[in-house]
C-alpha cells in the first residue's frame, strides 16, 4: 500500500505560488483559508529558498494526539484526515502542528473560530466519494478519481512532488545525483552550459 | 480500648504517609479511538468500481509521470 507523502525540492521552488492557487481553486476554500503556503527564508538575499508548506501527512501526528474529540484519522494510504462533524474548533491542533497546517475559518466580525480546515492530499473525507457533502466539507476528492494532489502535479518547476513515498524518494535521488550538489547546482555554467572554446580575449594591440 | 487506639494511630499515619509517596509525573498519552463516521476507500466508487489494482496503476502511473528524466527521454 502506498504511503502519501509530499516533498518539496528547495532547490526548484520559484515562489510561483502556483500550488497555492490552485489548492484554493480546486477546494474552493475560504477567504482566510490557506491548506497550502509557500514560505521564503533569506527573502531578496542571493541563495534565498522557498518551500510550498501544507499538512505533512506525519506518520505520528501530533494534532491525532491532542485531539480532546478523536476526529482525525489516518487512511491505509497514511493521509491524516478528519471528521469536520466531530470537530469543535478547539485549535489544539494548531498549537500541536509543526507546519501551521490546521487553519480555522473567521466566520464572525469577532474572530469566531469554526471548525478546522486542512489539507486532505486531495483525498476528501469521511463522506461519500465525490458527494456534494464531501466536497463542501472538504473540497474534492482527486485520490478517488485515481489522481494526485493538484498543488504537484501543477508545480512547474515539480519542485513539490506528491504521492507514494518511495517514488518520491526514487524520483528526488535521481534529481540529485544529476545535478550535483553546492555551487554546481546554480549560476550561469549550469543554465546555459560551459562554453566548447574559451571566449577570444581583445587584442591588447589592436587599433588606435 | 488500647487495641483501638492502636490502629486508628497507625490508620492516621498510613493516610499522612500517601503523600510522601512518589507517583508518576510524566503523562502518558494514550491513542484515542477515532470517534468519527468511517471513510470509504478510494476505489469504491463509480470511476473504479471497487477496483483496487486499477486504482494502484493510476496513482502508480500518476506518480512517475512526476519525474521530468523519465518523462523526457521516454
Amino acid at each position: 500500500m502506498a504511503r502519501m507523502k509530499f516533498i518539496c525540492d528547495a532547490e526548484r521552488c520559484i515562489e510561483c505560488n502556483g500550488c497555492v492557487t490552485a489548492c484554493k481553486n480546486e477546494h474552493e476554500v475560504p477567504w482566510g483559508v490557506n491548506r497550502r503556503r509557500v514560505v521564503t527564508i533569506n527573502d531578496g538575499v542571493p541563495g534565498e529558498r522557498s518551500m510550498s508548506v501544507a499538512c505533512m501527512h506525519c506518520s505520528d501526528a501530533p494534532c491525532m494526539a491532542v485531539c480532546p474529540v478523536d476526529c482525525f484519522y489516518r487512511t491505509d494510504e497514511g493521509v491524516v484526515l478528519h471528521d469536520k462533524d466531530l470537530c469543535i474548533g478547539c485549535g489544539y491542533c494548531f498549537y500541536a502542528c509543526p507546519f501551521g497546517a490546521p487553519q480555522f475559518p473567521q466566520a464572525g466580525a469577532f474572530g469566531l473560530r469554526g471548525k478546522m480546515d486542512k489539507c486532505t492530499f486531495c483525498a476528501g473525507g469521511p463522506e461519500k466519494n465525490a458527494s456534494e457533502d464531501e466536497f463542501r466539507k472538504y473540497g474534492r476528492n482527486r485520490l478517488a478519481e485515481g489522481k494526485l494532489p493538484l498543488c504537484a502535479e501543477v508545480c512547474s518547476t515539480k519542485a513539490l512532488l506528491g504521492g507514494d513515498a518511495d517514488v518520491l524518494a526514487d524520483i528526488y535521488r535521481q534529481r540529485v545525483t544529476t545535478r550535483g550538489k553546492g555551487a554546481d547546482i546554480w549560476g550561469w555554467s549550469t543554465a546555459y552550459g560551459k562554453p566548447d572554446a574559451p571566449a577570444q580575449q581583445p587584442d591588447a594591440g589592436g587599433k588606435s | 480500648m488500647r487495641r483501638l487506639t492502636g490502629s486508628v494511630l497507625v490508620a492516621a499515619v498510613a493516610v499522612a504517609l500517601v503523600g510522601c509517596g512518589e507517583h508518576e509525573q510524566v503523562v502518558v498519552y494514550k491513542q484515542g479511538q477515532y470517534q468519527g463516521k468511517p471513510d470509504t476507500k478510494p476505489w469504491d466508487n463509480e470511476s473504479f468500481a471497487g477496483d483496487r489494482a486499477q486504482w494502484e496503476a493510476s496513482i502508480k502511473a500518476r506518480n512517475q509521470s512526476q519525474n521530468e528524466y523519465r518523462r523526457i527521454n521516454g
